[in-house]
């Protein structure tokens, strides 16, 4: 019989309350009926299958009523109804679409097989903690560690490929056999690369990645076997990547065979491997990192020359991620919760406002017989209603927003695509949506049908609203509070992003073209090849009508921020890691076509050549370091393994961009002075020329001209320098794009929050305040009378938002390009922009209130 | 509030356990466990009426306003006063001829194609 009891408890209390006992007198004659267990045992059957689908169905059928009432009284106030499913929608939206590109980088699992099982392992020196390791030490490695099931090494090319719809440079990596098998994913198509094809001489094969298949293949599955060309070299096809396969990052469209001689096993300083390894079953970080602790100590001893103070490091593939980029994902989200946060809070001020405008006609419903449950029930399938209308738009609004978003994921990351919604996006919108709802339902709905409140039939429209205009002033000081650390936060980045728009790069970016032709090594290794190529190019762009100058450049400034080389000078001691220079081979007339002074001396030029002494110009903080109080012209000194001589100094780039202030000093080497074959990675490639022409003819015409000297050559990168320097600070632009955004929306709910208490608060006193005007209040009385209470919450929403803010400045100082976390102006900003707010929120409230009729509203009552 | 009158057939067609409810407590006001004695009793045990389902529709039927509850009790030696009473309301008769008229039609049809036997 208990059990009986028990199960009627599926029913909903209202429905147990009228026919329970009933029920169970009914339940309890059939018992007795009942003859021998089995008899008993069907009728439990029965039963089990009596109640829970009419349990269920009583719930369906109060969902339906509770919906249909919903609907009819919401219906009766859209503005009401049209506030809070924006509100909900803001809320909602701004959350999933933040939570979108964060769980993709920080959260989700990397798309490779047991990726918690991944590691990457680099060298370390002291002061260097990720140093790739040279092939040597790689294989040393291979051979003496037993934490790793597998140890595969790649590293980054750049080829151009010839077999695809038209010639083009791509991006790529040279990986060992066994790096693809270690991540676990298969080909789409095809397979992938074996240990035969990873030794030298071996016939060349490439794996394509889905985008290089489609694009340039078509997709079509006859791609297997299709010979095409790298960089002059014969390679045959022999797989297909899946889509979202992205490795090392998603610039990576094909991967060929990483193959060393034993020459590359000589050298263990020449380092340019990226290794990452799958940990044995069971092994945990600690253990690997301290067998690489002890290998690399033994490597030590053997090579104590060059690998001294070498260690390793090791961390999870999935680890990757930039300090920066976390920080700024984590503010970003920390950021969407904060506007949920005002977005509840405005939901919760509504309904509780709500409620009580509603208080007769639940008092009249009580009086009608419905119970304290169903009329909470009743309430919270509103706010669930409006939650769920509110995140369906919300879905929408992220959907929208996450291509921007999705701009703030760092791109070095083997992820493929970081801006779509799935399941997994959408079960969490879902999830904080029906939280919403239900969180910010059950407390005015607790509140409203609580004992006190259904006496709102005898006592009038005055009674019991001290309470929840408390917790209403409470939750809109709680938003003003928020929005304070969102404003400051977003005015601390526009600061940050205004000090680094000012620093002058050194070059005059307005004007000038740029491009990449890089040329093929196999063909062009004689400097004199190369040569003549860029005199017939630069000479047929130079005579085009309206181009002033144009030059060719190893890279142009901020797109390579590395190629630093060490320098010595005949007669000092040599002062190894701290004697460098940022180096690039130039072609005439560089500096005039980036616009950086020549300050003294010349420029390189065509006589510079193999023949001639080898020359330099240097940047103005070259020659001050090293020579101070001399003239710079005619000194010697060392760098690429040859004595060179100075020729001219000219002004100061920020090569390594506009937020390093510690570039190195750099140096220009003519194109001409340098060995056949030698330094290939160096060789001239970044085109650039000043005119003044529109891009698009001017590109048409250098298009031909290097067609006419090359046929083959792939053009890229075609861009202006200015857009060049604008991708220095676009990522921060998209950030503060973000913030910006979420902080508008966390100040307009704010907004909306003070107009509703306050025009709220004007309504339950309107015979308070038609009282005071009869007896002969101004209208600047009750004006203040109404403002007050607005600006009291202003002033201490500002006040605690203030240390907020302090604190989430403090925590984004990484990001702020060295502007203050108590940046006065910015404070001053956020809190004129809540003043400015609370001003424009009072606006109507207040306007009803001095426009009361005393004699109407005395009449109505 | 007021009601527009409503027309029986938005009812229709009603569920067999409605049809049979409201069969039950057309001739007199009977409470639960008398009403589905009644149905089993009319069926010839052919349909028994579960708790749930009963309750269930009868919560229904009330609200839609096919049933009352009987406020005046049956005679004292009759009454079992722990028990609720509910007789057919005026609606409810409308609805239920309204469903019986429908069934004669579905039958008539029948009968035409050959699929039913002729009136006695």
């Amino acid at each position: 019989m208990g059990l009986y009891k028990a199960l009627l408890y599926l029913f909903p209390k209202s429905f147990r309350l009228e026919y329970a006992d009933e029920m169970r007198r009914i339940f309890t004659g059939r018992l007795a009926d009942a003859a021998g267990n089995a008899e008993v045992l069907s009728l439990w059957m029965e039963t089990l299958l009596d109640v829970i689908p009419n349990a269920l169905m009583v719930h369906l059928d109060i969902l339906r009523q509770d919906l249909r009432f919903t609907a009819r009284s919401l219906g009766r106030a859209p503005g009401f109804t049209l506030t809070a499913i924006v509100v909900a929608a803001l809320g909602v939206g701004a959350t999933t679409a933040a939570f979108s590109v964060t769980d993709r980088v920080l959260i989700r699992p990397l798309p490779f097989a047991q990726p918690e099982r991944l590691v990457k392992v680099w060298e370390s020196v002291p002061g260097y903690s990720k140093m790739e390791p040279s092939p040597a030490n790689y294989r040393d490695w291979l051979r003496m560690t037993r934490s790793f099931d597998a140890l595969g090494a790649y590293t980054g090319t750049s080829m151009n490929l010839i077999g695809g719809a038209d010639p083009m440079r791509i991006q790529g990596a040279a990986a060992t056999a066994n790096l693809l098998p270690i991540l676990g994913v298969p080909p789409l198509l095809g397979r992938l690369f074996n240990q035969e094809e990873e030794v030298q001489g071996a016939a060349g094969v490439v794996v394509l990645s889905y985008g290089l298949w489609q694009d340039s293949f078509g997709g079509r599955e006859d791609v297997l076997g299709q010979r095409v060309r790298l960089d002059e070299a014969a390679y045959t096809v022999i797989g297909v990547m899946p889509p979202q396969f992205a490795f090392p990052d998603r610039a990576t469209r094909i991967w060929t065979p990483l193959t060393f001689d034993e020459d590359a096993y000589q050298d263990r300083n020449n380092a340019y491997l990226r290794v990452v390894g799958r940990l044995k079953n069971g092994v945990t970080l600690g253990q690997v990192r301290a067998e690489m602790a002890l290998v690399t100590g033994q490597i030590e001893q053997q090579h104590p020359q060059e690998n001294s103070d070498h260690r390793a490091t090791v961390h999870f593939l999935g680890d990757e991620v930039p300090h920066q980029a976390r920080l700024l994902l984590l503010a970003l989200f920390g950021a969407s919760l904060c506007v949920l946060m005002i977005a509840c809070t405005n939901l919760a001020s509504l309904l509780i406002a709500r409620s009580l405008h509603r208080r007769k006609e639940l008092a009249v419903r009580t009086a009608l017989g419905a119970g304290r449950e169903r009329l909470i029930r009743q309430l919270i399938t509103e706010s669930l209603a409006l939650a769920v209308c509110g995140g369906l738009l919300g879905v929408a609004l992220a959907a929208s927003g996450t291509p921007l978003l999705a701009q703030l994921a760092p791109t070095n990351l083997p992820l493929a695509d970081t801006s779509q919604m799935d399941l997994r996006v959408l079960a969490f919108a879902a999830l904080i949506t029906v939280m919403t709802g239900v969180a910010f339902g059950v407390l005015p709905a607790l509140r409203v049908s609580g004992d006190g409140n259904l006496k709102g039939l005898r006592e009038g429209a005055r009674g019991g609203i001290g309470g929840p205009r408390k917790l209403r002033s409470a939750l809109v000081f709680a938003e003003i509070a928020i929005s304070v650390v969102l404003l400051v936060s977003s005015g601390l980045l526009v600061r940050a992003l205004w000090r680094i728009q000012q620093v002058d790069p050194g070059f005059r970016s307005a004007g000038v073209l740029t491009l990449r032709t890089s040329l093929s090594m196999s063909r062009y290794a004689p400097t004199e090849t190369r040569a003549r190529f860029y005199d017939q190019v630069l000479s047929e762009i130079r005579a085009l009508p309206g181009v002033a100058s144009a030059a060719y450049s190893s890279f142009l400034p901020m797109t390579m921020r590395g190629g630093i080389w060490p320098l010595t000078f005949s007669g000092r001691p040599p002062n190894e890691g701290e004697d460098k220079a940022s180096v690039r081979f130039v072609t005439p007339q560089l500096f005039e076509t980036l616009g950086v002074p020549l300050r003294q001396g010349r420029d390189v030029n065509g006589l510079d050549t193999r023949f001639a002494p080898a020359a330099a110009v240097v940047s103005e903080s070259f020659a001050r370091r090293y020579w101070p109080d001399n003239d710079p012209i005619g000194r010697i000194f060392n760098v690429t393994f040859q004595d060179r001589i100075v020729v001219g100094v000219v002004g100061d780039i920020r090569v390594r961009g506009l937020e390093r202030t510690d570039s190195e000093p750099q140096v220009y080497l003519p194109y001409q002075q340098v060995a056949d074959g030698a330094v290939p990675f160096y060789a001239p490639k970044d085109l650039a020329i000043r005119s003044s022409l529109d891009s698009a003819s001017l590109l048409k015409a250098v298009r031909e001209i290097l067609r006419r000297a090359d046929p083959e050559v792939p053009i890229s990168d075609v861009r202006t320098l200015g857009a060049i320097v604008e991708a220095e600070t676009s990522p921060r632009s998209a950030q503060l794009r973000v913030l910006g955004a979420f902080a508008l929306i966390a100040i307009l709910l704010a907004g909306i929050g003070i107009h509703g208490l306050l025009a709220f608060g004007v309504s339950t006193r309107l015979q308070e305040i038609a009282v005071r005007i009869a007896l002969g209040a101004a209208r600047g009385d009750i004006l203040r009378l109404v403002v007050r209470d607005g600006a009291q919450l202003a002033v201490a929403g500002v006040a605690v938002g203030a240390f907020g803010a302090y604190a989430a400045g403090r925590g984004l100082a990484a990001l702020l390009a060295g502007v203050s976390p108590a940046d006065l102006p910015t404070f001053m900003a956020a809190a004129g922009i809540v003043g400015v707010m609370t001003l424009l929120g009072s606006l109507l409230p207040a306007l009803r209130a001095v426009r009361v009729n005393p004699t109407a509203v005395m009449r109505s009552e | 509030m007021t009601h527009e009158p409503l027309d029986p057939r938005r009812f229709l067609p009603l569920p067999p356990a409605t049809f049979h409810i409201l069969l039950a407590v057309a001739e007199e006001s009977r409470h639960g466990y008398a009403i589905i004695q009644d149905v089993e009793t009319r069926t010839g045990g052919a349909v028994r009426l579960s708790a749930g389902t009963l309750y269930r529709s009868i919560q229904r039927m009330l609200e839609d306003g096919l049933i009352e509850e009987v406020r005046e009790r049956p005679a004292p030696e009759l009454d079992d006063e722990r028990r609720r009473y509910y007789r057919i309301s005026t609606l409810g008769a409308d609805v239920a001829r309204a469903e019986a008229t429908r069934l004669t039609e579905l039958v008539s049809f029948a009968r035409a194609a050959g699929l039913a036997p002729e009136r006695a």
